[in-house]
């Protein structure tokens, strides 16, 4: 390949000010922003889950009241969900990758896509205002389950509006991305010639679409329930808070594959890259996705085994359960396969990926154990059911997200990372990261209930296990920060392709220029992955 | 794990033996094989890497086979959880209920109790109300859950098999003191039942058992410790200060105060402590029992 010996101007140096940033319609710049509101606010709710895990660290009162501690997991829980799990891939990596994966040099709607991060501040600005306005924020946990939501005097009207915002944020991500992915794939871009990342965002994006607006319409239920007194959910105001419940997971259970399906896609583009050949199975992958996406919306009634639902609902909502898994399964199975006969470089964003399919692992298989309804009426609202979500968001999604922000540091910011210390981060972080969320499935096998600010005597040692697993966690994770501000400032040259990925984001300079290609992208003859073809270009 | 303490503990740890011991049988596999082709793979020993498409066989066996384990699973997770539901109409029958932030049972003939006392190898069968926000009634050593959900009454039984103490948990979050809602399950001989049940002298004060039965104590303490809401100790007759429609002034703790307190909460919030987190006890406390509270407030030396 050959490297222009000027360097064409690239999308930083193309505009300058912080209004050519907040007013960009570049999907780069747009995804940049994104990313840098998403980090904040991922640290903080970073720290706020190191205080719940201090004060857990010994029964009684360790360093703040019960009020402070339910106020703290709400907003650690609306911060993570709503403001960084939701939008995380889909709103930074796939605004800034996807036009130039699939050969376009824009989104479909570009000041739709700027609409969509101003609406992202403003429900981030309404999240933050309530630790400042009222009784402060919501302690209701981030379900807003009704009527306790209803009746406590704290900040839910604001930090369920903030949610309602952040909905509407999330819909025209998604319908971007579904009218780019039609209109916009590049001549000869063919549906299965599109990286599986596209295909995950694609089957996110439709869920983003139709999912979300029942949330938003629940939440202004339970507004309206509080400023007026409507009567939808709170029986002594003759509702149903059951009603609420099933409104609320018809939405949030298909929301935890907007948050899982497109680090999945992440995954499915560095294995092959790493394992130097192409990806086993790409269309088992990419219909997997579509049926994960599909089947994902009728299995919410298994977040309410214990709440009086009926028996038959209770029996079918089990085997929809169950049946979920098997698309998540096949895609295990295949990323597995594709590590067969290749040449692997074990470089850090393979570390978390390899991390993440283990982890995924976990949480994946946890989930059957709570799909079954004998052992969920057990294992319900127990610490089993925290550990379970947090190896799949965070020991899944999360690590994903951090594995493809070291695989594509390169590509955005034109500088290579350093890899030793990546790799001591990662390290840290795989062992903190077990050692918090493991100790929390056998609390909850022993019956610990969540959303505990204290519990009894023998739930001591795994709670203190937890807590000195999320100092360690967080030191990986400081590392990784600092690594990459760092290599930012001061690592080495890259080129367009240093890792020899075979997608189109490898064609184009790093960092790319403002339209994305230099030249006319050539669209692989095969499958996206082709590695022979690569050498070829 | 795997005691006999109530008639579903079997069913449900077998579903967990079965689900865990594949889970981890999977989990162990998978990972084992992927850490072999990293290392097996790695460039250094395999520089020429060899493309492998797809193969409809292995695609069509690992969804088959998947499909098959999880619907096996689902039918032991069935199994175990089928008899849950199989509500006797023959038992001891009892009323929890669940309110910010205690339990209370309530027997057949009137007697209340703030644990539940149970004869062995007899059916016990619960009718779950709650008094305000949804709470959920967890017994970990019986293996039983059930949430207790304002406006319904929903139902769960057991039978309890082994003479003990047993930890009752409230396992939905419901404010302030969710996990300070505890209470026991008791399983006692037949005939220390019938001597429990039978005997319905209390040696409470009629005014605490209003407080006892409408949970005030879980949020008022009677020992001057600050909880949710200010300790009742002493303070009869004292001069408090607290917040009337934003402006601080001073009252006495007289008959009318009490009265206002349980009926309008919010009208004089104590100086210190939080509006909102009080409910009106108007058509639940009557001013009869009220009169009770106010008698035995002055005993609160």
């Amino acid at each position: 390949m050959s490297v222009a010996l000027t360097q064409p101007v690239n999308f930083y140096q193309a505009n300058k000010g912080l209004f050519s940033w907040i007013f960009s319609t570049d999907h780069k710049r747009i995804g940049l922003l994104y990313f840098y509101a998403i980090i904040s606010f991922f640290l903080v709710a970073m720290m706020l889950g190191f205080l719940m895990r201090l004060e857990l660290i010994s029964p009684g009162e360790t360093i703040m009241g019960a009020k402070t501690y339910n106020q703290i997991f709400t907003l650690h829980g609306v911060i993570m969900i709503f403001l960084f799990l939701i939008p995380s891939v889909p709103a930074f990596f796939g605004n800034f990758f996807l036009p130039i994966m699939i050969g376009t040099d824009d989104v479909a709607f570009p000041k739709v896509n700027l609409l969509s991060w101003w609406l992202y501040v403003l429900g981030g600005i309404f999240a933050l205002l309530t630790l400042v306005v009222g009784n402060g924020p919501a302690d209701t946990g981030w379900t807003f389950y009704a009527p306790y939501s209803v009746k406590t005097g704290t900040n839910v009207t604001l930090a369920v509006l903030a949610a309602f915002i952040l909905g509407f944020s999330s819909i025209l991500t998604g319908l971007n991305f579904i009218v780019t992915i039609h209109r916009l794939r590049a001549p000869k871009m063919g549906w299965f010639k599109m990286p599986l990342f596209a295909w995950a965002l694609y089957a996110t994006a439709w869920i983003q679409l139709l999912a979300t607006p029942i949330i938003g319409i629940t939440l202004l239920m339970i507004v309206a329930e509080r400023v007026f007194g409507l009567g939808l959910f709170d029986p002594a105001l003759g509702g149903d808070p059951i009603l609420y419940q099933h409104l609320f997971w018809i939405y949030s259970h298909p929301a935890v594959y907007i948050m899982v399906l497109p680090a999945m896609g992440l995954i499915s583009e560095m294995i092959p890259t790493f394992a130097k050949r192409t990806i086993f199975g790409y269309k088992a992958i990419a219909f997997s996705s579509l049926a994960i996406a599909f089947i994902g919306y009728f299995v919410w009634g298994h977040h309410m085994f214990t709440s009086g639902m009926s028996g038959p609902a209770r029996v079918i909502f089990s085997v929809l359960t169950f049946l979920v898994a098997v698309p998540s399964a096949i895609k295990v199975f295949n990323w597995v396969a594709t590590l067969y006969k290749g040449s692997i470089d074990v470089k850090t964003p393979l570390l978390f990926s390899l991390a993440f399919i283990f982890q995924f692992l976990v949480g994946g298989l946890t989930g059957l154990v709570i799909g079954a309804l004998a052992t969920d009426i057990h294992l319900h609202d127990t610490y089993f059911v925290v550990g379970h979500f947090h190896y799949v968001m965070f020991g899944g999604a999360g690590f994903a997200f951090f594995g493809a922000l070291h695989y594509w540091f390169p590509k955005i910011w034109g500088k290579m990372y350093h890899e030793k210390t990546a790799k001591v981060a990662f390290t840290f972080m795989f062992i903190g990261f077990n050692l918090l969320y493991f100790p929390m499935l056998v609390l909850g096998i022993m019956g610990m209930p969540r959303r505990y600010y204290d519990y009894l005597e023998e739930f001591t040692t795994l709670n203190v296990i937890s807590t000195v697993g999320s100092w360690i966690l967080i030191t990986g994770i400081i590392l990784m920060i600092i690594n990459l501000i760092q290599s930012k400032r001061t690592g080495g040259e890259t080129t367009r392709n240093p890792w020899g990925g075979t997608t189109l984001e490898w064609q184009t300079p790093s960092p790319p220029p403002l339209h994305n290609f230099d030249a006319v992208p050539v669209v692989p003859e095969g499958n996206p992955y082709d590695h022979k073809q690569n050498k070829s270009i | 794990m795997f005691s006999d303490a109530s008639n579903f503990v079997q069913g449900v740890d077998t579903s967990f033996a079965i689900i865990l011991g594949a889970s981890l049988f999977f989990l162990v596999g998978i990972t084992a094989v992927m850490v072999y082709f990293v290392v097996r793979y790695h460039k250094s020993r395999h520089p020429e890497a060899k493309d492998v498409h797809e193969s409809r066989r292995l695609e069509i066996t690992w969804t088959v086979i998947p499909t098959i384990l999880v619907l096996v699973m689902f039918y032991f997770g069935w199994t175990g959880y089928k008899p849950m539901r199989s509500i006797p109409d023959e038992g001891i029958k009892v009323k929890a209920y669940a309110q910010m932030w205690s339990w209370q049972f309530e027997y057949e003939n009137g007697k209340t109790s703030d644990s539940l006392v149970v004869p062995i190898d007899k059916a016990v069968v619960l009718d779950l109300i709650s008094r305000d926000v949804v709470h959920s009634l967890y017994i970990p050593a019986f293996r039983i859950k059930e949430d207790v959900v304002p406006g319904r009454t929903n139902k769960m039984w057991f039978i309890g098999q082994k003479e003990g103490d047993y930890d009752i948990f409230c396992a939905e979050y419901c404010g302030d003191r969710h996990s300070y809602m505890l209470s026991k399950v008791v399983v006692v001989p037949e005939d220390k039942y019938t001597t429990w049940f039978n005997n319905k002298t209390t040696t409470d004060h009629p005014g605490l058992a209003v407080l006892k039965k409408n949970a005030c104590l879980s949020c008022h303490s009677l020992d001057g410790t600050r909880i949710v809401g200010p300790s009742f100790k002493g303070i009869w007759g004292h001069e408090v200060e607290v917040i009337t429609n934003g402006e601080e002034r001073s009252v006495t703790v007289n008959e009318d105060y009490i009265l206002r307190s349980v009926y309008d909460p919010n009208a004089d919030v104590v100086k210190g402590f939080n509006q909102g987190q009080m409910i009106s006890y108007k058509n639940i406390i009557s001013e009869d029992e009220i009169k009770d509270i106010i008698e035995y407030l002055k005993t609160l030396k």
